[in-house]
């Protein structure tokens, strides 16, 4: 039985595969897709009172969003913080990756580490820095009022839209350093120089050419920059202030204070259907401006 | 015909202390296919590259066609360069990468659309416009290459070693094509190879490099046939190497000692004077004659064979002589690796074919 195993085994590809695959498809099973089904179920029931939960199934939680201006209001402020931390991480982290890709020569790796050197302290640590510099008093308050260029300390730094935006740039730049180098590092120079050669001057070589060129690794940082960002909570929870607040913050409460479950879940849901739409239409719109381009 | 039509005048080019040109002047006549050949690390493509404007050189200058061009970008340039690798442009297809250097020309749209269809049938690539690079073959990537340079009507065309990745056939393919394309359409070729094979069979004139510095630039007949120096002599085709020491001059021949032969009356073509000892005597393998019996030629050894290569058109045989110490190799069409069952030769030399060179 065992050779009869064996052999089977021996000659399968799928089955070598399966087995690879296997401590990963069990982790993603206990860890992923019951706790989403088991959200899922959720949004199909009631809160009735503080401990219990009619079980029947409803789509009245959904209805619920949306009636909600206040739900409504955070999903899209949700997105749109979103939308800006992504677009300001890629302006600000494209330069780099360029300059690493063309013209450092040697130790690259060194360069790209030393990038990535502010993350290796932990994520809530580097929130709470921002929270010393941004604050009342903190180091760009107090050094312009030293300074004598303000009498009264800046309020939108801190507890806003603003903080928010700043602090989760910061934070997750170091995620679009990667992809970008790689796609920019993978584009043969002789393009470039082609480009030229064809009489492009620099710029029109990085419209028609780099920027084409390098649209996997832009697409790639969209996606790993978007998709945490819209669903954190820390960030918004300790600098956000009322201003700042995002949909997951509600999630969270849901689940915590208000003890209202499958509202929670429900909201929870949507969040993961908007992430996902907004997902693919930024992908297939990146992709049909830069044809367009070349 | 514009005989100085780019002139390089002094031109170097450091890489920090690596002077890959080195105060190289030369000039290039219009509509010639010229050649620089070289190993890898000679400076050929620096030079070229120079030439299309990738490089700026560190001192000397460029002129073509009469019009200082050392400071312009490459986009200034009346120039086009067929790249090494080919460098087509993977995200657009055949017709809009050929297209692609026409955009800046101000031309008009029905123009665009003729020319990219001429220079498509030029290089054959008609029916080809909508694939991309990755669905063409190596040989087809070379033409869509050379098609959008050749579609900007370049005053000089570059071409950074363009066959070099194609295979044996295809590459004796191209050469002819390549050739017979730039007499149709005139335009000056400036051909980097390492191939000295390639530059022989295309190119009206070749410069050979060295280390930064022209060896020689002449025909690829007198190249063959009058190499300057050791280097040339050694690089171009295959070659034998005897020690020898001058002695006096007789007009225009020279009596040489040719270590363990003795002495002999050979043409001096380089002006190389009396007793020198830093010359040396190159005879190559298909001048001399290889045969079962002695000869009357002017110089005849006997020999064994220790070795033998079949290359189908010729054989070579490495030949041992009491005479000399090194091991000579000497090629035949007549005879190959079955004629010689005992391995006992005669080598048969005519001074004629022993060219004297300087050491340096």
């Amino acid at each position: 039985m065992l050779q009869v195993w064996k052999s089977f085994y021996a000659r399968s590809d799928p089955a070598k595969a399966y087995s690879l695959l296997s401590p990963a498809l069990i982790l993603v099973t206990l860890a992923m897709l019951i706790p989403l089904g088991l959200m899922l179920s959720f949004s199909f029931f009631t809160q009735t009172s503080f401990t219990e939960i009619d079980y029947s199934f409803t789509i009245t939680r959904y209805i619920d969003f949306f009636q909600s201006n206040l739900l409504v209001s955070l999903l899209i402020k949700s997105v749109k913080i979103s939308f800006i931390v992504t677009f300001v991480t890629l302006l600000t982290a494209y330069p780099v990756c360029y300059y690493i890709a063309f013209y450092v020569k040697k130790n690259k790796m060194l360069w790209l580490v030393l990038l990535t050197l502010p993350f290796w302290t932990s994520y809530l640590l580097r929130v709470f820095s921002w929270k010393i510099i941004l604050g009342t008093k903190g180091v760009i308050n107090s050094s312009l009022i030293n300074a004598g260029l303000l009498s009264e300390p800046l309020t939108f730094l801190m507890y806003s839209e603003t903080a928010v935006i700043i602090t989760l740039t910061h934070a997750w730049a170091a995620f679009a350093l990667l992809p970008l180098y790689v796609s920019l590092d993978k584009i043969d120079f002789s393009l470039i120089e082609a480009a030229r050669d064809l009489g492009l001057s620099r710029l029109e070589t990085f419209w028609k050419i780099t920027l084409p060129l390098s649209l996997p690794g832009i697409i790639g940082a969209i996606l790993i920059i978007f998709i945490p960002t819209v669903g954190d909570y820390v960030t918004p929870a300790l600098l956000g202030g009322t201003d700042g607040r995002m949909l997951s913050n509600m999630i969270q409460a849901y689940f915590g204070k208000v003890n209202n479950l499958p509202l929670g879940a429900a909201s929870a849901t949507i969040m993961l259907i908007t992430v996902a739409i907004v997902t693919m239409v930024v992908s297939y719109t990146t992709k049909k401006l830069t044809q367009r381009i070349s | 015909m514009n005989e100085s039509f780019i002139q390089i005048n002094g031109i170097s080019k450091h890489f920090g202390n690596v002077k890959a040109v080195d105060n190289v002047s030369f000039e290039i006549k219009e509509g010639e296919f010229f050649s620089l050949l070289g190993p890898s690390g000679c400076g050929k493509t620096t030079l070229l590259r120079l030439l299309a404007g990738f490089e700026y050189p560190t001192s000397g200058n460029l002129l073509l066609d009469g019009s200082d061009i050392t400071a312009l970008p490459p986009d200034k340039r009346p120039t086009n360069m067929v790249f090494q690798n080919y460098a087509i442009f993977p995200h657009i297809n055949v017709e809009k990468n050929v297209q692609f250097g026409l955009r800046k020309l101000g031309l008009t749209n029905d123009e665009i659309f003729k020319r990219v269809k001429d220079v498509l049938s030029l290089v054959k690539l008609e029916g080809y416009e909508e694939r991309y690079s990755s669905q063409l073959s190596g040989g087809q990537r070379q033409r869509v290459a050379l098609a959008r340079a050749l579609v900007r009507q370049p005053k000089v065309l570059l071409l950074d070693e363009p066959l070099g990745a194609l295979d044996k056939k295809l590459r004796d393919e191209m050469q002819l094509e390549l050739r017979t394309l730039q007499k149709e359409i005139g335009i000056t070729f400036v051909f980097v190879t390492h191939d000295q094979q390639e530059a022989i069979s295309m190119s009206d004139r070749v410069a050979v490099m060295s280390e930064g510095k022209i060896q020689q630039m002449s025909s690829p007949n007198e190249l063959y046939k009058n190499p300057q120096n050791i280097f040339v002599s050694d690089f171009i085709g295959e070659t034998n190497f005897l020690k020898a020491k001058t002695e006096t001059k007789e007009g225009e021949y020279i009596n040489v000692n040719i270590e363990d032969l003795g002495s002999f009356k050979i043409k001096n073509n380089l002006k190389i004077s009396e007793n020198a000892s830093d010359v040396i005597c190159s005879v190559r393998p298909e001048t001399m004659m290889i045969d079962k019996e002695k000869s009357d030629w002017d110089i005849c050894l006997e020999g064994k064979i220790k070795q033998t290569s079949y290359l189908g058109e010729m054989t070579k045989f490495y030949v041992e002589t009491k005479e000399i110490e090194k091991i000579i190799t000497v090629s035949s069409q007549y005879f190959d690796n079955q004629s010689f069952q005992d391995g006992k030769c005669f080598i048969s030399i005519n001074l004629n074919d022993i060219s004297l060179l300087n050491k340096k």
